[in-house]
């Protein structure tokens, strides 16, 4: 009836667990309590749970990377004290069962729960604005994708409390991940919740891909497409081009665990070398789509607040592009050691070298873009420029690797953690803080403190460093990744200094919750009435803050890179239109959660060998789709009144703060910008 | 009222009412479905690369147990492809039908195809518990792991075809051809024939390969 599930699931000796139960369950209901009290379940229900418009599934989508960022802080914290403990005679306070389970939920929830879901939240927030779009191609589509990653995002929280989780490392390599070595549920756990988010993000990606192919502003031709929507658009490509692979490695993975397959099996001809290729074939592009959308954002706040175009927009794109295709040849850095032959890993370390290229020169146009800019250390500015500081040497270190010879020594060494830290802190989280720092005032409509924001920054960035330079130099002292246990006394004085660095990170993360209540306590002095707080480049900021439900009353004509710019100069950025028109918009629909709740009673009577209820799930998700496809109400009309109404009062606004007309910047300080 | 009329007049009360088709943005006129479809259809192939890349890597890890030579029966295979290939060109008579607005030939021939893939996918049951029943399964030796992965998520596809044959028959004898419903069917059509040319594929990688 219930499959494997006992009571004995519910992993009631260990303390630690326990208490973090007790505290959801406590935090649970308190929430629960608060949303029943204000009567907010009607309201969170039609204006959020079964929204499709674009900009309220991007704002879900990066809360529930923030609060998945809190858990997969806390797993760092716990690794980090665990071996800032454990030398020599002290086997410090985590059993290396439960500290396995930590380094992998570690990395699978911050690259899949927390990195994904950002960067998917910003293109899902910006994209559309910056094209001139009314919403994304296919809107139920989009609200589909999120409430699939939210059944992922369920599963794995569940695994904490009921069963366990892999204690595999975070792509759950086999013969380790199989079900002789890994006989508990923890192995599928991650793989349902990994294939049930990945579908989400491979429909994410072909909804963007034609977003931007087929729904940009008329005139935007793709060399007048702003460059965060150029790096959104190969991002995507990426996507669509590598989660399958993703999909079909972790399907084979299930056929080896369920029904006794032999893929990657020590027996009867398997190759578990098979799926190391497969997974970083998936896994090498998966860090360029974490990355391309950040230096795309990047690209735009630099643009800003250097008050200059950006520099080299042309080869900015090309650097992209040939990112996105080089990325597709280097995944054999990733096993050097696995033994391929010297031939095979000279060619593998040199297109790694060579995708340092294209990389430098995006450095340069945005050292070239400041050159000589009136720069403006905004918060997002400071990440920026924390950015490129950080992640040059990241990038170093990388080049590093990528040289067989020195990677055999330094192979699966804390070395490797550090390099791979340092590009995705100082590359991905830097760059998710600088975009949320810059377009939340167009999500919510006010601009987010100053003050707290540089104080998380500088946290954040003293908190980098002192938590992975000690492991830089630990791994050239030979210190492998992963170790409940050390006996070597002399390593523990670094391991500490990195425990106090963790800690530095976690007053950066409370400066940043900090931040986000003093904004929304003082929303009203922090308030953007023009709806252009930065004096932005991009048409995003050409409409009020917070974005009308519909974006653009009127679909602009763009006949520049940087219209909104342009139009500012010459004095034509606010004209009001002589007539609304009627506008076309999707209804909201609840058939997203439905499918996504189906879906995660599927993955938790999987993982449990329930067939009963995973027919239930299976068949709920395709009923539930079904049923869409005989929905025919699914749209309607905004009448031109409405809108004419919304966009009196947004010009009444402006004209009160009276920036309908922004001064054309005098002359030779025109030059000096061109 | 036909199926022509009936999008004619949908479309004539959008153009009067909403200013004559200005807001072609949020109207889709299924080129956007159709490009989206084909990326979707791609990422498929992906996946089908994947299984096929496997199994190239495997198809001689026999293990001692059966190889292809022994198992397969290219006749019995033959068979199948020949049905899978016949509901091809049936679709292809029901997406004439559709575009002469013929919602009858539609259906009939939506029908036939789906004897043609019940067919097909019956034999391919057929096939499997032969197998099985002969202690050829899945779990004897990773080459037919690999096997009865991909030839197996290819029936899965084939079936999920089948069970979107049979709402599309039913939303086209509800709705009649509106241009949901004909944009819907364009992608089943293109899913179809996609199918087929994976099949060809397998048939030829898979069987062929194997039996010689």
């Amino acid at each position: 009836m219930f499959g494997k599930l006992t009571l004995d699931a519910i992993p009631y000796h260990e303390p630690i667990v326990m208490g973090t139960l007790v505290a959801v369950i406590l935090g649970g209901l308190a929430m629960l309590a608060v949303i029943t009290k204000f009567r907010l379940w009607g309201y969170l229900w039609k204006e959020w749970f079964t929204s499709v418009d674009h900009k309220k599934i991007g704002i879900m989508y990066i809360i529930v990377a923030l609060v998945m960022l809190l858990r997969g802080f806390s797993d760092a914290i716990m690794m980090r004290m665990q071996q800032a403990m454990a030398a020599g005679e002290s086997a410090g306070y985590l059993p290396p069962h439960h500290f396995d389970q930590v380094f992998t939920a570690h990395g699978v929830i911050m690259i899949f729960f927390v990195a994904m879901p950002f960067i998917t939240g910003l293109m899902n927030m910006v994209v559309p604005l910056q094209i001139g779009a009314r919403d994304v191609a296919y809107p139920f589509l989009n609200s589909l994708s999120f409430w699939l990653f939210m059944s992922g995002v369920v599963l794995v929280m569940v695994s904490l409390f009921v069963g366990d989780f892999a204690a595999t490392g975070w792509l759950a390599y086999p013969p380790l991940s199989g079900i002789k070595y890994s006989p508990t549920v923890g192995v599928d756990y991650y793989i349902w919740s990994l294939q049930l988010s990945g579908l989400g993000t491979t429909l994410s990606g072909i909804n963007f891909i034609v977003t931007i192919m087929k729904m940009r502003a008329p005139g935007m031709t793709l060399m007048k497409m702003p460059v965060f929507t150029w790096t959104a658009l190969v991002t995507n490509i990426l996507i669509v081009a590598a989660f399958p692979i993703l999909t079909v490695t972790l399907a084979l993975l299930t056929a080896d665990r369920y029904l006794d397959m032999h893929f990657f099996t020590n027996e009867l001809g398997g190759n578990a070398m098979m799926y190391v290729n497969m997974i970083w074939i998936w896994g090498h592009p998966e860090v360029y789509i974490l990355i391309l959308p950040c230096f795309g954002a990047f690209s735009e706040i630099v643009a800003t607040f250097s008050k200059k175009p950006l520099f080299g927009y042309t080869s900015m794109v090309y650097a992209t592009s040939c990112i996105g295709v080089l990325s597709f040849v280097v995944w054999l850095h990733h096993f050097f050691t696995m033994g391929s032959g010297a031939n095979v890993n000279a060619f593998f370390g040199i297109t790694t070298m060579i995708i340092s290229v294209p990389t430098g020169a995006k450095l340069f146009n945005w050292l070239f873009t400041m050159y000589r800019g009136r720069v403006q250390f905004t918060v997002p500015m400071l990440w920026t420029v924390g950015f490129m500081v950080t992640f040059v040497i990241g990038g170093v270190t990388g080049v590093l690797l990528a040289v067989p010879g020195a990677d055999f020594l330094l192979h699966n060494s804390v070395f490797l953690i550090a390099h791979f830290h340092n590009v995705i802190i100082g590359g991905v989280v830097f760059g998710v803080f600088a975009a949320i720092n810059y377009w939340f005032p167009k999500a919510f409509g006010f601009r987010l403190n100053e003050f707290w924001g540089k104080a998380s920054f500088w946290c954040w960035l003293v908190g980098f460093w002192m938590a992975f330079a000690p492991l830089y130099v630990l791994g050239l002292k030979g210190m492998t990744r992963r170790m409940n246990h050390y006996a070597n006394p002399d390593w523990q004085p670094f391991l500490i200094v990195a425990a106090l660095g963790a800690a530095v990170i976690a007053l950066g993360i409370f400066c940043t919750l900090v931040q986000f209540y003093v904004s929304i306590r003082d929303r009203k002095k922090l308030t953007d009435p023009s709806g252009d707080p930065w004096g932005g480049r991009t048409l995003e900021w050409a409409i009020s803050s917070p974005a009308p439900f519909y974006n653009f009353a009127i679909v602009p004509q763009i006949k520049e890179l940087d219209q909104f710019w342009e139009d500012k100069q010459n004095g034509v950025a606010y004209v009001q239109p002589a007539k609304y028109e009627d506008i076309h918009m999707p209804r909201n629909t609840g058939v997203g959660v439905v499918m996504g709740a189906f879906g995660t009673v599927l993955g938790f009577a999987l993982v449990w060998h329930i067939w009963w209820l995973a027919a239930v799930g299976l068949l709920g998700m395709i009923g539930a789709f079904i049923v869409r496809a005989y929905d025919r109400d699914i749209d309607y009309w905004v009448p031109a009144a409405e809108v004419e109404k919304i966009e009196r009062s947004r010009h009444a606004q402006l004209q009160q703060f009276q920036t309908t007309q922004v001064a054309p910047v005098a002359a030779p300080q025109r030059q000096k910008v061109a | 009222m036909s199926s022509a009329a009936v999008r004619a007049s949908h479309g004539a009360h959008d153009d009067v009412l909403h200013g004559g088709g200005v807001d072609h943005h949020h109207h889709d006129d299924g080129s956007k479905t159709l490009l989206g479809f084909w990326i979707y259809l791609m990422s498929d192939c992906l996946i089908f690369s994947g299984l096929f890349a496997t199994f190239a890597v495997l198809a001689n890890s026999t293990a001692g147990g059966p190889t292809g030579k022994e198992l397969f029966e290219l006749p019995y295979v033959l068979g199948e492809t020949m049905l899978l290939l016949i509901s091809s060109v049936t679709f292809g008579m029901a997406m004439l039908n559709m575009h002469a607005g013929k919602k009858g030939g539609v259906v009939a021939w939506l029908a036939v195809t789906f004897l043609f893939g019940a067919g097909f996918i019956g034999m391919e049951v057929y096939e499997f518990a032969k197998l099985v029943h002969e202690g050829a399964g899945p779990s004897t030796s990773a080459f037919l792991s690999s096997y009865f992965t991909l030839v197996g998520t290819h029936g899965l596809h084939v079936t999920c075809g089948l069970i979107w044959l049979v709402v599309m028959m039913d939303q086209i004898r509800r709705f009649g051809l509106t241009d949901a419903t004909q944009r819907r069917l364009s992608c089943l059509s293109l899913f179809w024939h996609f199918l087929d040319i994976v099949w060809i594929c397998v048939f030829t990688f898979v069987y062929l390969r194997g039996a010689i």
